[in-house]
């Protein structure tokens, strides 16, 4: 079987789930459509199952931060090596509390990838086997990849703050300027001489 | 060591120390044993890593001056901090140089180890190494090359050169930053 433009695949995944896969973007490198988060399971079972489509492999699972749409972007690339083509998807998520179905039943190296965007972006994946942070400390607080993050200041005690070493060498320049104005001060400027014979 | 013109013993390393007693020449007979097997535990973070195994390596050959790595902190005198230091590994860092033992040196190799470096503004980077524990030597570059680590590593032994027995723990070189929360050990 020959391998499937983007277009022929979204339009066979169309057919199937109709609604729940939204348009294709305009031409590009790698086009995309978007998935309905609540049927992302099905979808992506077929996705795997089908002889036609064959994604034997999650290329990548990454996400997005969008504040003023207030929405969360999941990334999905889907490699198909059986027929050397590929398709990229996104789920979009509510911000406030994001939550997708997990695909590691489908294709296990989601695990550690969901993971991570677990830990830097905080969306939960239901039916996840071990969702805890993998990158950041356990009693890290705040999803840092969040448009919205503010550092916490530090982390258990260690401070975040270093100074500018160059304020020690202006602090020493500064010292030893008044040093020097203690031992000898300044002269009085003399009244310029008026010029006698000009 | 040379004998001056008034037939002392007389090291010019040691800061013109003047050997008198048998103490002197015991404290320089240890120093010099102790600066002469520097071993250094493996602790390459980073990019900085690839330069410390270089300076291990055959070429600058750091095995020349009695420094060889260990791969336990029980077995080594010098902790080489080569890479960046996040906070997760900042606590690591902290629990391995409180298993080495007494007298310990330490030496942050790079700009990351030193005062963050590049990533300095990261969320999850510590702001150098001396906000967890007392550097002796910092060695600045990204990364040094291997002879500037060699520079930094004599200058460790300089260090360890003026060792006094009489001290039991060597006086502490904290970090500018008290936040850190470590105690040094008091002077004997």
């Amino acid at each position: 079987m020959p391998a499937l433009s983007p277009e022929q695949i979204h339009q066979k995944l169309t057919q199937q789930f109709g609604e729940a896969i939204g348009p294709l973007c305009a031409p590009q490198k790698d086009p995309f459509c978007t998935f309905a988060p609540s049927r992302l399971l099905e979808i992506c079972r077929t996705l795997k199952t089908d002889p036609e489509l064959a994604f034997d492999f999650l290329q990548d699972l990454t996400a997005t931060d969008h504040p003023k749409e207030n929405q969360i972007r999941i990334v999905y690339h889907f490699y198909s090596y059986t027929h050397r083509h590929m398709l990229v998807a996104k789920c979009e998520l509510d911000r406030a509390s994001p939550e997708v179905d997990s695909v590691e039943v489908v294709w296990k190296a989601a695990n550690w990838l969901e993971r991570e965007v677990f830990d830097l972006f905080g969306v939960s994946f239901t039916g996840h086997g071990d969702l805890r942070r993998i990158l950041l400390p356990d009693d890290w607080v705040g999803h840092p990849l969040r448009k919205d993050y503010q550092e916490a200041g530090g982390y258990q005690g260690i401070s975040n703050v270093r100074d500018n070493t160059l304020n020690l060498y202006l602090d020493a320049d500064r010292l030893m300027a008044e040093e020097k104005s203690k031992q000898a001060p300044p002269v009085p400027e003399k009244a310029p001489e008026a010029k006698a014979e000009s | 060591m040379a004998v001056d013109s008034k037939g002392y013993l007389h090291d010019p390393g040691s800061s013109g120390a003047v050997l008198t007693t048998s103490t002197n020449l015991l404290e320089d007979l240890i120093n010099w044993s102790r600066r002469s097997s520097l071993f250094y535990l493996l602790f390459g973070l980073a990019c900085c890593g690839i330069e410390l195994m270089q300076t291990g390596g055959p070429r600058a050959d750091i095995d020349r001056f009695g420094s060889v790595p260990r791969a336990t902190p029980r077995q080594s005198d010098l902790m080489i901090v080569a890479g960046t230091l996040t906070y997760k590994m900042a606590l690591r860092c902290k629990l391995l140089y409180d298993q080495m033992a007494e007298p310990k040196y330490v030496i942050s190799m790079g700009s990351c180890a030193n005062c963050g470096g590049l990533f300095q503004l990261a969320y999850s980077v510590c702001k150098g190494v001396d906000k967890i524990i007392p550097v002796d030597v910092y060695v600045p570059g990204c990364p040094p090359r291997p002879e500037a680590l060699t520079e930094g590593f004599l200058r460790i032994q300089e260090l360890v050169k003026r060792e006094k027995l009489k001290q039991k723990f060597r006086p502490s070189r904290g970090p500018a930053d008290t936040g850190a929360g470590y105690e040094v050990p008091e002077l004997v």
